[in-house]
C-alpha cells in the first residue's frame, strides 16, 4: 500500500501528466447553526489514464468530493487544479465552462433529458462549448455506435432500458472529449448483468486512455478500477492499488 | 442554426404538457386578438368620423366675402352707387395659380331669391357655381344631370334643384324638363340633387345652412342674367351691392397642409385687398376635435389591450414557474454538462417566447377574422333581434372595422415582449438553482 499523498498546500500547479489534483481541500457546511466538515484536508491526484474508485459509507464525504471534483461545488479551503488551472477560486460562469470543457458526468439515475432523443441527449454538452466544437453531429453518431446504440438514435429515454440509458449517458460524457470522466454510482440502478456490461464499457474506455473517477459502494465494481480511495469522516482513510489479476480480460 | 435549434427545443419542451401550454397560449391569443380587434373598431369609428368631417370639408379652406363696415367700403362715398366688396374673379385666378398645395378650387356666387313655379314658391338660395361644385360638396344627382361645361360656355338657362326645393315647387308633377322662375328669368330644370345626409352629426357643424333649398345655376349664366350688382334689402332699405364671388372653396390634397395653405391664401389676399372684406375659414376645429377624440379612444384601447396582455403574461409566468419546478432535474443536468446561468435563462426565455409568440401569431390570425365576425354579428342581430338593431345608433350599425397594420405588428411584438418580461423571473429562478440540489431533485 503506497503512502498517502503528502499535504502540499500552496504548492503551485501539479506536473503536466496530472489532469486533476486537489490539495488540502476542506469543505465545511453549516447545518442548523453548527459546522459540519464534509471534507477535511483531502489531497489527491489523478494522472492521465487513471481509473480510481472512491468508496466510503454514506456521510464519509464521497459525494462532496465528487461534487468538488465536478466543479459543482467549491472547496471551503484548499486548491483544485484541473487542466493546470486552480478552479477553486473561479466564478460560476467559468466553472460552468470548465465543466463543459474538461469533465464528463455519468450519474446513477442516468439523468437523460426526457424530451430529447438519444442523439440529442449525446449532443447536449456540445451546445455549451465556447467556442463550438467542430464536427459535433458526426462525433455523436460515432459515440452512439461505440456504446452500441446506433440503431436507436431517434428513441426517447423512456423507450430505452436502464442499461441503454446509461450507455447514452456514457456517450454523452465522452462527447466533449473530457479530461476526466466522473461517474457517480454508475451501476447503482442496474441489475448485475447490465452492471457488468456498463463496467466493461468503462474499462474499455480507460484502456483507451480515459481518466475515470468513480464513486461506488460495491466492492466488485470498485475492483474494476486501478486504485481504490476509501473515505471516512471526510478524510482519506486509505488508497489501495488494485491487483491486475482482479481485472477481467478485455472489455 | 442556433436560433432554430433553440426554437425547436422550446417547442418540444412545451409539448411535454400540451394542455397547459395551450392554455397559456390561449391567454396571449385572446390578448393579441383583443388588441387587433379593438384597434380595428377604433380605426373604423375614427375613419367614419374623418369621412364625415371630410364631407364637411376638413381638407377644404373656405374663403368668403364679407361686407366690411360701411365707412371703409371699397367704393366711394356715393351711396347711390352702392357698395362694392368681397372676392374678385381675379382673386380666384390668383389663388389657383399661386398656391400649389391646392388640389381644386371652386368659385361660387350665392344670393337669396324667391324661386317660383306657378303658384308654388320658396325663398331659396340661388347658388351660381361651376360643374366641380357638385363633386366638391358631395352633392349627388338623384335624377337628370348636373351642370356641365357646355352649360357654362353657352350661358344656358338651366337649373338643378335641391331635393326639398324640388318637392316644394313640384308637389305632383315631375320637375325634370320644366321651368322655374328666378327673378325675371326662366330656367329649365335639368337635374334633381339627392337628399343630402346631414353630415353635421358630429360635434357641431361648420355650416348649419340648409342645403335642401338650394337651386344651382351655372356661374356664367348668373353673371350674364343677374350680374354682379344686385339689390338687397336690409333693414327696410334697399341697397345696391357689387360682389363678384361669394365664396371660393379650395380643397387641399394633403390634410397636413391645410393650415399652411390657409396662411398663404390670407397673405395673398392681404396684398390685393385694402380692407378685409373676406374671411378665410378653416374647418380645423372639427379636425382637432376628431383628433382629440381619436387619441382618447386610442389611449382607452391601449389600456384595455394592456390589461388583457398583462393577464396573458401572468398566465405565462404561472406556467413557466410550474415548468421550472418540474424540470429542476433537467436544469441540474444542463448545469452539470456545462450550461452557464445565462444559458439556462436563455433556454427558458426561448420557451416563453415560443409560448407567447405562438399566442401572438394565432392572435394575429384571429385578428384578421375581425371584419367577417363583425359582419356576422351584425347580420345575426339584424335577423334575430330587429328591434335591438333598430335601436342601435347608425355609427354602430354602419361600423366597418379597419385592420391597422401597425396594430398587428405592435400586438405581435408586445406579445413577444410580454413573454420575455414575464419569462425573466421564472428563467432566473431556474438559473439560480444550485446544480447539486437540482440534480438530486426527484
Amino acid at each position: 500500500m503506497p503512502p498517502k499523498q503528502a499535504l502540499t498546500p500552496n504548492a503551485g500547479p501539479p506536473p503536466r501528466d496530472v489532469v486533476a489534483a486537489i490539495r488540502g481541500v476542506s469543505k465545511v457546511y453549516s447545518l442548523g447553526g453548527h459546522q459540519v466538515k464534509a471534507l477535511d484536508n483531502v489531497s489527491i491526484e489523478f494522472r492521465q489514464g487513471d481509473y480510481v474508485a472512491i468508496m466510503g459509507s454514506s456521510g464519509s464525504g464521497k459525494s462532496t468530493l465528487l461534487n468538488v471534483l465536478g466543479c459543482l461545488d467549491r472547496p471551503t479551503t484548499g486548491q483544485y487544479y484541473l487542466a493546470g488551472q486552480d478552479v477553486a477560486v473561479m466564478d460560476d460562469e467559468t466553472l460552468s465552462r470548465i465543466r463543459g470543457r474538461y469533465l464528463g458526468f455519468i450519474f446513477q439515475s442516468y439523468n437523460l433529458i426526457q424530451q430529447l432523443s438519444v442523439v440529442e441527449n449525446i449532443e447536449v454538452p456540445l451546445s455549451y462549448q465556447r467556442p463550438p466544437m467542430p464536427g459535433g453531429r458526426e462525433r455523436c453518431l460515432k459515440l452512439a455506435e461505440l456504446v452500441g446504440l446506433s440503431k436507436r438514435l431517434g428513441h426517447r429515454p423512456t423507450e430505452l432500458s436502464g442499461g441503454q440509458q446509461q450507455r447514452v449517458a456514457i456517450a454523452r460524457a465522452l462527447v466533449n472529449n473530457p479530461h476526466v470522466i466522473l461517474a457517480d454510482e454508475p451501476t447503482g440502478n442496474l441489475d448485475t448483468a447490465t452492471s457488468h456490461e456498463i463496467m466493461d464499457l468503462l474499462d474499455a474506455l480507460n484502456k483507451a486512455g480515459r481518466t475515470i473517477v468513480m464513486v461506488t459502494h460495491e466492492n466488485d465494481i470498485a475492483e474494476r478500477a486501478r486504485r481504490i480511495v476509501r473515505l471516512r469522516d471526510g478524510r482519506i482513510e486509505s488508497v489501495a492499488e488494485v491487483r491486475r489479476e482482479a481485472l477481467p480480460a478485455g472489455g | 442554426m442556433k436560433f432554430l435549434q433553440q426554437l425547436r427545443l422550446g417547442f418540444r419542451s412545451l409539448l411535454l404538457h400540451k394542455l397547459r401550454s395551450a392554455l397559456a397560449v390561449l391567454g396571449i391569443l385572446i390578448g393579441v386578438t383583443a388588441v387587433i380587434w379593438l384597434v380595428a373598431m377604433g380605426e373604423g369609428v375614427s375613419y367614419q368620423a374623418q369621412q364625415q368631417i371630410k364631407d364637411l370639408g376638413a381638407t377644404s379652406i373656405i374663403v368668403r366675402s364679407i361686407k366690411p363696415a360701411e365707412e371703409s367700403s371699397r367704393s366711394d362715398s356715393n351711396a347711390r352707387m352702392g357698395i362694392s366688396y368681397g372676392l374678385l374673379r381675379e382673386d380666384f385666378e390668383r389663388i389657383v395659380t399661386n398656391v400649389p398645395t391646392i388640389g381644386r378650387a371652386v368659385p361660387m356666387r350665392e344670393i337669396s331669391r324667391e324661386v317660383r313655379h306657378r303658384e308654388q314658391f320658396i325663398d331659396g338660395m340661388v347658388i351660381a357655381c361651376t360643374p366641380e361644385y357638385f363633386g366638391m360638396n358631395r352633392l349627388k344627382i338623384a335624377r337628370g344631370r348636373a351642370i356641365s361645361e357646355i352649360d357654362m360656355s353657352s350661358y344656358a338657362n338651366v337649373v338643378v334643384l335641391a331635393h326639398e326645393a324640388a318637392v316644394k315647387l313640384f308637389p305632383i308633377e315631375d320637375p325634370l324638363g320644366r321651368a322655374i322662375q328666378i327673378g325675371q328669368e326662366f330656367y329649365v330644370i335639368i337635374g334633381i340633387a339627392a337628399e343630402r345626409s346631414a353630415a353635421a352629426a358630429i360635434g357641431g357643424s361648420l355650416d348649419a345652412r340648409q342645403y335642401d333649398r338650394d337651386v344651382y345655376i351655372p356661374l356664367t349664366t348668373f353673371r350674364a342674367r343677374i350680374g354682379d350688382r344686385v339689390f338687397t334689402s336690409r333693414a327696410g332699405s334697399f341697397q345696391l351691392e357689387t360682389v363678384e364671388l361669394t365664396q371660393i372653396t379650395a380643397v387641399v390634397d394633403d390634410m397636413k397642409e391645410v393650415d399652411a395653405t390657409a396662411d398663404i391664401i390670407r397673405a395673398l389676399l392681404q396684398r390685393y385687398h385694402k380692407v378685409v372684406d373676406y374671411a378665410v375659414v378653416v374647418p380645423k376645429e372639427l379636425l382637432e376635435q376628431a383628433e382629440t377624440m381619436r387619441a382618447m379612444f386610442n389611449v382607452l384601447l391601449l389600456l384595455i389591450a394592456g390589461i388583457s396582455l398583462l393577464v396573458g403574461g401572468i398566465g405565462i409566468m404561472n406556467i413557466m414557474l410550474a415548468t421550472v419546478t418540474e424540470r429542476t432535474r433537467e436544469i441540474g443536468i444542463r448545469r452539470a454538462l456545462g450550461a452557464t446561468k445565462g444559458e439556462i435563462v436563455q433556454q427558458f426565455l426561448w420557451e416563453t417566447v415560443v409560448l407567447s409568440g405562438t399566442g401572438g401569431l394565432l392572435g394575429v390570425l384571429f385578428g384578421f377574422l375581425c371584419g367577417p365576425t363583425v359582419n356576422g354579428v351584425r347580420f345575426g342581430v339584424r335577423a334575430s333581434l330587429p328591434e335591438v338593431w333598430a335601436a342601435l345608433p347608425p355609427n354602430i350599425r354602419n361600423l366597418e372595422p379597419r385592420l391597422a397594420p401597425w396594430s398587428i405588428i405592435a400586438a405581435f411584438a408586445i406579445s413577444v415582449g410580454v413573454g420575455i418580461v414575464f419569462g425573466i423571473y421564472p428563467a432566473r429562478r431556474a438559473a439560480n438553482m444550485d446544480p447539486i440540489e437540482a440534480l438530486r431533485h426527484e
